[in-house]
């Protein structure tokens, strides 16, 4: 039996196992986290900065999904300070790209809207970009719009991870980041696709859906893909 | 105050920017409650009434849309200033919404393809009696100072409901949990 290292969550003491990330140890304790681009199963980035924490004797926040438990950690996951960094957050990826929630296929089942619901945005403070930005509907089955994409990477781990295929990647920096397949191809053009859609199921966003819904019609079910991650990473 | 004197009903405006009308459509939804508000309230100006020129102190005005315009422009500055309180009712005057879907085009481009490419007869573009449009559609608040944000596509009725109450109540109003974009 492994020992368990003890942490403090919200003053709570937890009993957290060697290797988890304050994410999931916090999860593990009923504690709600907000996350865009962690997914459980699949190696953490620390991509959308939601997750950060406060935690005692580090002055600034620290990201719970790429910081592992120590002994005797003290951890903060609710308080102004950070609900404040958190809608921040929020409104800079919505101010970046172009997230028309009335008219995007995933409206009512976005994980973006529904973490600026619970955190409370009600507008952006911040001036819109409203950037340029293509739609790819080069694939026979999915599609990429990149005007709702918010670079969580989920898309490029998980058929790296899982699928093992490595069709996504990242290029460009900052205002010119985006998602690419293959070596920058139409990604019905990437002939290392399987078609497998399991970047489609966990995308938080309407940016990669299937193809033929109209507004709203989009619902995705991550979990079969989860799970299969979390049976892959165990037998390692 | 004496029980024969009506109480002073609150003065309420709203304004129709660029929107679809949806928000209004909203409001006409609260069904029951509007008769509840009426007691309570008097709409001096928009869509829903026949007043001309906007008039001096109204007690809060909802602006449906987002500002596109010269026209919304102006009208936005004139509502702000005889306005105790400037709600943005609905998603278009709170993020610009589809409107500002036009943004990454130019205005011209924009036009040519609407009124010019996409007709087969009467191919122009309309100048007379309408507006100009402005380079960028944006939010109400980056013109104006908005007091309270209803977002929504539109706003559900108890949205509508429950912050008009608040604000009748005389309280700064807290939106119920469900509100939200889209």
């Amino acid at each position: 039996m492994t020992q368990k290292i003890p942490i403090r969550i919200d003053g709570e003491l937890i009993e957290a196992n060697p290797g988890m990330t304050l994410f999931e140890a916090a999860r593990q304790a009923g504690k709600f986290v907000p996350g865009l681009c962690q997914l459980t199963g699949v190696a953490s980035v620390g991509a959308c900065r939601l997750c950060v924490v406060e935690v005692a004797g580090v002055n600034r926040l620290l990201p719970s999904c790429t910081t592992p438990v120590q002994s005797g950690m003290s951890v903060v996951t609710q308080s102004p300070r950070l609900n404040m960094y958190r809608k921040m957050v929020l409104e800079l990826l919505f101010a970046e790209g172009n997230h028309v929630c009335s008219v995007c296929v995933s409206n009512n089942h976005c994980e973006l809207q529904a973490l600026a619901q619970k955190l409370g945005v009600n507008h952006v403070r911040f001036s819109y970009r409203y950037p340029k930005r293509a739609v790819d509907l080069s694939h026979p089955r999915f599609v990429l719009d990149h005007n709702r994409c918010i670079y969580c990477t989920r898309c490029v781990r998980v058929c790296a991870e899982v699928e093992g295929a490595h069709v996504w990647d990242m290029m460009g920096r900052g205002v010119s980041s985006r998602i690419i397949a293959e070596m920058n191809r139409p990604w019905g053009k990437a002939s290392s696709c399987t078609s497998c859609g399991k970047c489609v199921q966990v995308c938080p966003t309407g940016a990669l859906a299937e193809r033929g819904f109209a507004a709203g019609e989009m619902v995705k079910n991550p979990q079969p893909v989860t799970r299969l991650a979390v049976l892959r990473r165990s037998s390692l | 105050m004496s029980a024969s004197m009506s109480p002073t009903k609150v003065r309420i405006a709203t304004a129709w920017l660029d929107g679809c009308a949806g928000c209004h459509m909203s409001v006409l939804d609260l069904d029951e409650v509007l008769l509840a508000l009426a007691a309570r309230i008097e709409i001096v100006f928009g869509p829903l009434v026949d007043a001309q020129h906007f008039p001096k102190k109204v007690d809060v005005s909802l602006i449906e849309g987002a500002i596109s315009s010269q026209d919304d422009v102006t009208l936005a500055k004139e509502i702000r200033a005889n306005s105790g309180l400037v709600v943005a009712l609905g998603d278009c005057a709170v993020t610009s919404n589809v409107p500002g879907m036009r943004n990454a085009i130019p205005v011209k481009r924009l036009l040519e393809r609407v009124y010019l490419e996409n007709t087969l007869t009467n191919s122009m573009v309309p100048s007379d009696g309408v507006p100009a449009l402005n380079r960028h559609v944006v939010p109400l608040h980056e013109i104006i100072k908005v007091d309270v944000h209803i977002p929504g596509c539109p706003p559900p009725p108890a949205v509508i409901a429950s912050v008009l109450t608040q604000l009748l109540d005389g309280r700064r109003p807290e939106l119920p949990a469900l509100a939200k974009f889209g």
